[in-house]
């Protein structure tokens, strides 16, 4: 237990404080921690109270739960509800609220969800199942993909006929991107995930510097890795340096996990859009099965209400130019599209009709509401 | 969500279906080693086990590590090892 005590060290943390403050000066810091199990590490030891008041960590978008918006967790209850199905989750996803209540009360109500651990169990429920179709709901960035990619090669292998899986995994990169084109937060650079990382390596990240000049250390998740990470993102800052670093390396390699990237290649391929909750829809963000394992798709297995999800036709903007409609009338206005996440041209130029509406006419239009004037303009 | 845990491998069970017992705290189950084939998993190795699968190889002293960070979560702790224990792979 050495290594755990070196880790925990005081000396070790205040030093890196000492180095940090040094480092930072007087100027403001804002680094976003793009993994949940960083925010979690941060709120534990309280490391916002331990580095200097000028650094601020904000915390990103790395929740897999959290990030699920209730159109598909009414699908998923939806799935759950039909005649003949077992429905597996993992724990977490139980308690998620959708319009009409969780999974959990779902079960409650008498359909058949089960928690399991590994969707290889919901697989082996199929297989002691042959008369129910068992669906898996598979959530989760690219560290929980590639355990689904080999559960669907497993089934395909055994000829497991009863086995579908209600795919929502989503990929790091593209929220990392929707939150660097968002002109609300400056960002000085990023705290890397490091889970997610063991897979995909450090590469994807390039264009984090590349692109957008922000420097991006991956990172771990004891306290004084976080402490390291921000020293190095401080250091590279100050060095006039601007890449992707590693401090995770004694877990993450570079090039990631050459062999679970190949078996995502072979089981899925990229969603064009995909709804997040509070960041809206992000093009390219998620993962679906591929036309070669369209059999064990729930999505085209079963006919589900799919509200509000990833449906281009939500989306308005013909009708808007043509003046047919207002752009509140717009079934997404305001909620899935807004200026910073836009899903159609209206919503993405300043001047057009829905940013322009969406920025300025908005709350005028509410307030008449509220007072009950007229509201045609 | 993506919590890795660190196991210790302690039986090649199925080596065809890359299929090997790990213990995790003293409880042994049956998990996938098929993301870490071309790397090659022995008995005797430490794992990061996440839902079930072996997601990197790791030494002793990470796992020392790893394993510590995830009692401090307490609650997460104890159900992630309730859950592993319910695991029922072939």
């Amino acid at each position: 237990m050495k290594f755990v005590d070196e880790f925990r060290d005081p000396a070790a943390g205040r030093a890196l404080v000492a180095a940090i403050t040094e480092l930072a000066r007087d100027d403001e810091f804002k680094f976003m921690e793009v993994c949940g199990g960083h925010t979690h590490t941060i709120y534990r030891h309280g490391l916002e109270h331990i580095l200097p008041k000028n650094i601020e960590l904000i915390h990103g978008p790395g929740c897999p739960v959290c990030v699920i918006p209730m159109g598909r967790v009414d699908d998923a209850m939806w799935l759950a509800e039909q005649p003949d199905v077992i429905f597996t989750t993992f724990g977490d996803m139980m308690r998620v609220p959708g319009s009409r209540g969780s999974l959990l009360e779902a079960k409650a109500r008498g359909a058949d969800v089960r928690f399991i651990y590994s969707p290889l169990d919901a697989l082996r429920v199929a297989i002691d199942n042959p008369d129910k179709q068992v669906i898996y709901f598979a959530v989760g960035f690219e560290t929980t993909a590639p355990s689904t990619a080999v559960t669907l090669v497993r089934a395909k292998e055994l000829g497991v006929k009863n086995f579908t899986v209600f795919c929502n995994h989503v990929t790091i990169v593209p929220p990392i991107k929707a939150i660097l084109d968002s002109p609300d937060l400056r960002l000085d650079g990023f705290l890397g995930p490091g889970h997610v990382s063991t897979v995909v390596g450090n590469r994807p990240y390039r264009f984090v510097p590349e692109v957008y000049g922000k420097p991006i250390v991956v990172a771990g998740f004891e306290p004084l890795d976080i402490l390291a990470s921000v020293h190095m993102l401080l250091a590279q800052i100050r060095d006039g340096r601007c890449e992707v670093e590693n401090q995770y390396g004694r877990v993450v390699k570079d090039e990631g996990n050459p062999q679970a990237l190949a078996l995502l290649a072979e089981v899925f391929e990229l969603r064009p859009h995909f709804e997040w909750r509070g960041l809206g829809f992000i093009s390219q963000s998620a993962l679906k099965l591929n036309d070669d394992y369209a059999e064990f798709d729930a999505e085209i297995r079963y006919r589900m209400p799919g509200l509000r999800v990833a449906d281009p036709k939500a989306c308005q903007c013909g009708e808007v130019l043509k003046g047919v409609i207002k752009p509140w009338e717009c079934k997404v206005f305001g909620t899935a599209c807004t200026p910073e996440t836009p899903i159609g041209t209206c919503m993405v130029s300043p001047e057009g009709a829905c940013a322009a509406y969406y920025n300025f006419g908005r709350l005028h239009r509410e307030t008449a509401l509220l007072v009950g004037q007229p509201t045609t303009r | 969500m993506c919590l890795g845990i660190p196991g210790q491998v302690v039986q090649i069970v199925d080596a065809d279906n890359h299929l090997a017992k790990v213990d995790v705290s003293g409880v042994q189950r049956t998990i996938s080693v098929r993301l870490l084939a071309a790397e090659g998993i022995a008995q005797g190795d430490w794992v990061l086990v996440h839902v079930g699968f072996a997601m990197a190889k790791i030494d002793q002293e990470e796992a020392d590590l790893t394993l510590e960070a995830v009692k401090q979560m307490g609650q997460a702790y104890y159900d992630e090892i309730e859950a592993f224990d319910s695991t029922a792979i072939i």
